[in-house]
């Protein structure tokens, strides 16, 4: 058995005392890429955002083993920056050096050269300059992949990476993924595209707010479980959006 | 020579003007990087409701020690960041949105200032505080606004870098740095000691007009978080140094001619800024042809 890099231990994570995460545990391999997949509302987000720090569990708990905040490396959803926001494409990715530089600290000549080296190796070279409001949402998500390139982490997170994102940088984006995990790296991606799941990721986490299914992909996304997640997704009430389902 | 007398002359020979200028720098200095963090974090509303939450606390503050500057000061700076943490525990806590609530403190915080004045004070006091009288600032009182001027660009300083993540992406900040929210306290501090500051020379009513319009119209000339917040400085200056002669030169009252001289520039930056005017959106030259 190959040892963890996070353990869930019998998680509940709840917004506003209705939980998201509910009374979920399991464990990902050190170097796994895994997949969250899951209904909306499922809590794929949630368990991110308390595997990162971002929110606290109500009960159980979340282990990281010999992991350091720095180790870790988070994309947001698109959704949640303002990409309207005056920054330039430089200075975004030198975000990544955040660890090295801090609050206060200056880029040293060998930085500059790791930030314009990320943005070749997304694509992007030569956009440094460019402000991030002139860029498209595929162009914006290649940006912060050489953001999280430059964090040089351990641990992965990525929410909703491919979300409204065109075919071309998918691909792209898929690569460096992959070349993440040949490095030895854990990645754990949300994603609603199920043969992108089967395809690219050997494994998989079926969320319905407990975990329907977890271990690799094949074994996981049964029509079966696929089924049920649906069916469980269908009796959350109260208020909760109920979008249509995109997890099939 | 008419260009020395009606630019420079007025403030030559009077001190009072002098006072004046000097005090619109250094509100400028102060209030436009401010204006700018709150416009990008879109939170103006937020420093119209502060502006109006000071007016109690320095009501109560001029009930206790008259037209004091310090006892109004501190009067307004408390109730101002209590008001500040009550909204936002408010809609934290209801499911009354923000907005909504800082729409409902400020106007009770309005009517609450005014009926406290008017216990005590004549309808001149009241008249001083909600439009202040930058033409009556004494050395005391552009020593204080100097100070919060020095004290707002040095703590931006400090924490400007995680301040704009927080601003740009808070999740990515949150999750490598944490404490995401002590800079949106200590944001919100400075927001508050600037309005007290405006409060001294614009009133309650129109501080977060210096604050707001230069960082509005800025949006049209600047696309980076430091060059937009040097934009804000030159226009509130501007302003506050037109604004000045305009009442000088007409005997109109200093306050008003400031804002609404910082409000036209706001109106033809709208009109013929830079980036994403009315100008660029229906004049917009020829395209590049690459």
């Amino acid at each position: 058995m190959t040892a963890s890099i996070i353990d869930i231990d019998d998680l509940t994570v709840a917004y506003e005392r209705r939980p998201a995460v509910h009374h979920a545990s399991g464990s990902f391999p050190v170097g796994s890429l895994t997949a969250i997949v899951g209904p909306n509302g499922a809590g794929k987000s949630t368990l991110l955002k308390t595997i990162v720090g971002l929110m606290a569990p109500s009960t159980g708990r979340i282990v990281r083993h010999d992991l350091p905040r720095r180790a870790i490396a988070y994309l947001p959803q698109q959704a949640e920056i303002d990409r309207s926001f005056p920054i330039t494409v430089f200075d975004t990715v030198a975000l990544g050096l955040w660890n090295e530089i801090g609050l206060w600290g200056q880029i040293a000549g060998a930085g500059w050269r790791r930030v314009a080296d990320a943005l070749a190796h997304v694509g992007l070279e030569g956009f440094g300059r460019q402000p991030i409001a002139a860029l498209s949402a595929g162009q914006f998500q290649r940006v912060l992949f050489a953001r999280l390139l430059l964090q040089d982490a351990k641990l992965i997170l990525l929410d909703e990476p491919f979300a409204a994102i065109d075919e071309r940088t998918t691909e792209d984006l898929l690569a460096i993924i992959r070349q993440w995990h040949a490095e030895g790296r854990t990645v754990i991606a949300v994603l609603h595209d199920m043969d992108q799941v089967r395809q690219h990721f050997p494994q998989t986490l079926l969320l319905a707010r407990e975990t329907i299914g977890w271990g690799p992909t094949v074994e996981v996304l049964t029509a079966d479980a696929l089924r049920r997640a649906r069916t469980l997704a269908q009796g959350w009430s109260n208020g909760h959006h109920h979008h249509a389902e995109h997890a099939a | 020579m008419i260009f020395y007398d009606a630019i420079i002359a007025p403030f030559a020979d009077y001190g009072f003007m002098r006072r004046a200028l000097v005090a619109c720098l250094a509100l400028a200095l102060g209030s436009g990087p401010i204006g700018t963090f709150l416009v990008l974090r879109r939170m103006s509303l937020m420093g119209d409701a502060m502006s109006h939450a000071i007016l109690p606390g320095a009501a109560i503050g001029f009930l206790i020690a008259g037209l004091s500057l310090w006892a109004m000061s501190a009067g307004g700076l408390v109730v101002g960041l209590a008001v500040a943490l009550i909204a936002g525990i408010v809609s934290r806590a209801t499911s009354l949105r923000e907005d909504a609530s800082l729409a409902g403190f400020y106007l009770i915080s309005l009517a609450l200032g005014v009926l406290i004045v008017s216990t005590r004070g004549s309808n001149v006091d009241l008249l001083h505080v909600l439009f202040g009288s930058i033409l009556s600032v004494d050395n005391e009182a552009l020593l204080l606004v100097a100070a919060i001027s020095t004290v707002s660009l040095t703590t931006l300083a400090v924490i400007y870098r995680p301040l704009v993540v927080e601003c740009f992406d808070p999740g990515f900040l949150r999750a490598i740095a944490g404490r995401g929210s002590l800079y949106h306290v200590i944001f919100l501090i400075l927001v508050v000691l600037n309005l007290v500051a405006g409060f001294q020379a614009l009133g309650t009513l129109m501080a977060v007009g210096l604050m707001m319009l230069p960082a509005a119209a800025a949006r049209f000339w600047a696309t980076t978080v430091w060059s937009l917040a040097a934009v804000s400085i030159g226009i509130a200056f501007v302003s506050g140094w037109l604004g000045l002669l305009i009442s000088y030169n007409f005997d109109l009252p200093s306050g008003p001619a400031i804002i609404l001289t910082a409000g036209v520039f706001y109106a033809i930056s709208i009109f013929v800024g830079r980036h994403g005017s009315l100008r660029n959106r229906y004049f917009p030259g020829a395209h590049f042809h690459t």
